[in-house]
């Protein structure tokens, strides 16, 4: 899609940033830019992110790094090395920075230049230090997440350099639009912790139009009712987990109907939830009783069956719920397979199954087609073609 | 200042989030962008999820359906009407794009399938979101983005390691859905620019999930562990935690990421007695105990107000931040700053916020500049001015119920 883009990744030495910086260049390498990490002669510091392959702590075998760089080649630029740094940015369409490396009044013209920081390079959080756990707490997300009086939790896998290399890889190909007919390129600024504001608009809309908080409530969910009931989202089950909800709207009573009937070819007691008219059910004026009564009887159903089991039976009978999988049961799922998203990439010896690109082209999936690069493997080939 | 997507068209057949706010990024950065609807088959952010106005149900009470429609034009059209296809496809001609969300095949059974749009517009860019994906033997199950986040491993992840996971909030993976939307959109835009070529994009709501997973998935495939929530635990810094302050319900975050950093933590925090354990010096040392170090901070933090706190440890060029509640993001000096919230009136709900991209263009407008359109607010500007039809075409075909 992208062929013939040129894109620079400036790395520098905080995790966060070469993160998500690292993100949005896989991104656009994925869609077939050509894109070059210049890493410090100490190597991107993602590479030393455990757990490492094998547990070996080698810089080519973090399993963050592998996720992250894949389709990329890699020189090394030393912090006197600036000639080289600027022939690198002088011919490339994109530059992706962790921080004001390359000032955006001094760029070349043509450049689009994206600056990924926690906060912006401009405003009172300017230039202040986070990791993952400060951009989300910045951001409400973390407000959000835990149980109801106990301390917010994030997820336990960095989610934050995700959300703002994926912006700023929009931000950037929005520029590049701009660029035909401008022929001048832009700086894209890019927050992290605004990145991590757009997780959670629910949660805005409750509270600018309801003036409602919306508060953590650890597997319950809001907003589904207008007399304040909370609905349950996660149960435990059998072996494990599962996601499921009493809802409304057509497929909502769907759902409910069915696992009445589930229930039923199971000579599962359940008085309540069997005796609902799911013609009339609304699901938004129930009382939290009602609703509490209700998710006794599915709780109990629900222990009954592994995550497997549910899940075949969401999918024959067409119900909203899913299990909650871990990375085995996603490796397991026959929809993946059916679609060949995994994608065999070798790795010193190791053959790794790789999620596979992020949508289908006219068909075509985009295909890891490098493993990520050894620290300053392609020097002579990038820098060669550079500086001739 | 122009936008970058300026004199692009966009028309979106689609509901709820995944589809919907690909079109509202776009129409940010200045696209045409024209959301296609049933007045009798409501959009579930129109007719079930609250809030609405004053808490009375209602199609043009609802704030989600105007957040995640901001700066779109919006028509009627029903789908199942014979005339409609003619209409919906004379539309899609003067378009660059076309976004849709529906269940796969959906569309198709309306007579609007992908074949039928591209020889009606044979460079369109043709956005098809979906939970699944457009093939495979899950292609047609219905799902909601709450649930596939579950689906996709997020949950597994999130809460402590001994308990029932908790939620992330909202359809958290429909998010990123759209994110990978747009980007697909703009990829597709940009390749066409250069080739002339159209595109259709099978975009699957839980393959694009699976790339924010990717380090979880891969340790798994490479070590065979599974790799479980582990609260606020960090595999790298240490102490890396949420602690209590002074206030009510009110939390600071805090990490020290290596071992220079931690003279500078103890001086933040006074330099304490228990502090100045020399087994403390290094990481490993403060990991071997972990929780009895969480709780000295705890006892450190509940002496102090969260935002003297903050400020305390990034004076020490430390990491920490707030743990912002949704109401504060409004007041929050940063993203006041960035614009981040813009404010719109909507006529029937009144003053909104609407959310901006969290990127910054130098020398461009940006948006959202408006709310979310109400049921059938363009259906005549559109299908006159835009479709062509005559006056006397658009009453009788408005007479025969076509638009509803």
């Amino acid at each position: 899609m992208l062929d013939g883009l040129r894109v620079v990744e400036l790395v520098g030495s905080d995790i966060w940033g070469a993160a998500a910086v690292a993100h949005c260049g896989r991104t656009l390498a994925d869609l077939g830019a050509d894109v070059v990490k210049a890493e410090p002669p100490e190597g991107d510091p993602v590479r030393r992110v455990p757990p490492h392959a094998g547990d070996r702590a080698d810089p080519d075998r973090g399993l963050m790094w592998i996720a992250l760089n894949a389709n990329k080649r890699s020189v090394v630029i030393g912090p006197r090395d600036t000639a080289q740094r600027d022939a690198l940015v002088e011919r490339a369409d994109v530059v992706l920075q962790p921080a004001l490396a390359v000032d955006p009044a001094r760029a070349p013209s043509r450049c689009v230049l994206v600056t990924i920081t926690p906060y912006g390079t401009t405003g009172p959080l300017a230039g202040t230090p986070a990791s993952d756990l400060e951009v989300t707490a910045a951001s409400g997300s973390l407000w959000l997440a835990g149980e109801p009086g106990g301390a917010p939790v994030r997820t336990t896998l960095p989610q934050s350099p995700f959300w703002a290399g994926m912006h700023a890889a929009a931000g950037a190909l929005l520029a590049l639009f701009a660029r035909r007919t401008s022929g001048r390129g832009r700086h894209v600024d890019v927050s992290g912790q605004q990145s991590m504001v757009t997780v959670h608009p629910p949660a805005a809309v409750f509270a600018d139009v309801a003036r409602e908080e919306h508060m953590r409530l650890g597997p319950n969910l809001l907003g589904r009712s207008i007399v304040g009931a909370r609905f349950r989202n996660i149960w435990p089950c059998a072996d494990g987990h599962v996601s499921f909800a009493i809802q409304g709207g057509p497929i909502g009573r769907h759902t409910g109907r069915m696992l009445a009937t589930w229930m039923g070819e199971r000579g599962f007691d359940a008085p309540r939830f069997r005796g609902i008219d799911w013609d009339t059910f609304d699901n938004r004026t129930l009382s939290q009783a009602d609703v509490d009564a209700l998710e006794a009887e599915v709780d109990g159903f629900l222990r009954t069956l592994t995550k497997r089991e549910f899940f075949a039976g969401c999918i024959a009978r067409n119900m909203l719920g899913y299990p909650v999988a871990d990375a085995a049961d996603i490796y397991a799922d026959e929809q993946l397979k059916a679609r060949a998203f995994w994608q065999d990439v070798s790795i010193d010896g190791t053959t790794l199954s790789f999620p596979g690109g992020f949508a289908l082209f006219d068909g075509e999936r985009p295909k890891v087609t490098r493993r990520p690069p050894l620290l300053g493997e392609h020097q002579r080939e990038v820098l060669g073609a550079v500086t001739a | 200042m122009t936008s970058p997507l300026e004199g692009v068209r966009v028309v979106e057949f689609g509901w709820a989030a995944a589809g919907p706010l690909v079109g509202t990024y776009l129409a940010s950065h200045g696209a045409d962008v024209i959301h296609v609807e049933s007045g009798t088959i409501l959009d579930p952010f129109r007719s079930t999820y609250p809030p609405f106005k004053d808490n009375q149900p209602g199609p043009d009470r609802a704030a989600m359906f105007s957040f995640y429609n901001a700066g779109k034009r919006g028509v009627t059209l029903d789908l199942k009407h014979p005339r409609a296809v003619e209409l919906a496809l004379r539309l899609v001609q003067t378009a660059d794009v076309v976004i849709e969300s529906f269940p796969a095949g959906t569309l198709a059974r309306r007579g609007l399938g992908f074949d039928v749009l591209r020889a009606a517009k044979p460079d369109l860019v043709i956005l098809s979101s979906c939970n699944q994906g457009q093939t495979g033997p899950h292609a047609q199950h219905p799902g909601y983005g709450s649930q596939l986040t579950a689906l996709a491993g997020f949950t597994h992840l999130l809460g402590d390691p001994e308990r029932t996971p908790v939620i992330l909030y909202g359809p958290y993976i429909d998010y990123i859905a759209v994110g990978y939307g747009v980007i697909a959109i703009l990829a597709a835009l940009d390749r066409r620019a250069r080739t002339g070529q159209g595109c259709h994009i099978d975009l699957s709501q839980y393959e694009t999930g699976l790339q924010f997973v990717a380090p979880a998935l891969l340790e798994h495939d490479a070590n065979g562990t599974i790799p479980t929530r582990d609260a606020n635990r960090d595999r790298i810094a240490v102490p890396h935690g949420v602690y209590p302050t002074s206030e009510p319900d009110s939390w600071i975050a805090l990490s020290v990421w290596d071992d220079a950093e931690w003279p500078r933590f103890r001086e933040a925090l006074g330099d304490p007695d228990w502090a100045r354990d020399p087994s403390l010096a290094t990481a490993a040392g403060r990991r071997a105990r972990e929780a009895w170090l969480d709780e000295h901070i705890a006892e450190w933090s509940r002496r102090q107000p969260r935002a003297s706190a903050v400020s305390r440890l990034r004076t020490h060029g430390l990491r920490a931040a707030p743990v912002e509640s949704i109401g504060e993001l409004f007041r929050d000096p940063q993203l006041l700053h960035r614009a981040a919230w813009r404010r719109a009136s909507h006529p029937v709900i009144g003053d909104v916020r609407l959310m901006a991209a969290p990127y910054l263009l130098s020398d461009a407008h940006q948006g959202p500049d408006r709310p979310g359109p109400i049921l059938g607010q363009h259906t005549e500007e559109v299908f006159r001015g835009i479709v062509g039809l005559a006056p006397s075409e658009y009453e009788a075909l408005a007479a025969e119920g076509v638009f509803k």
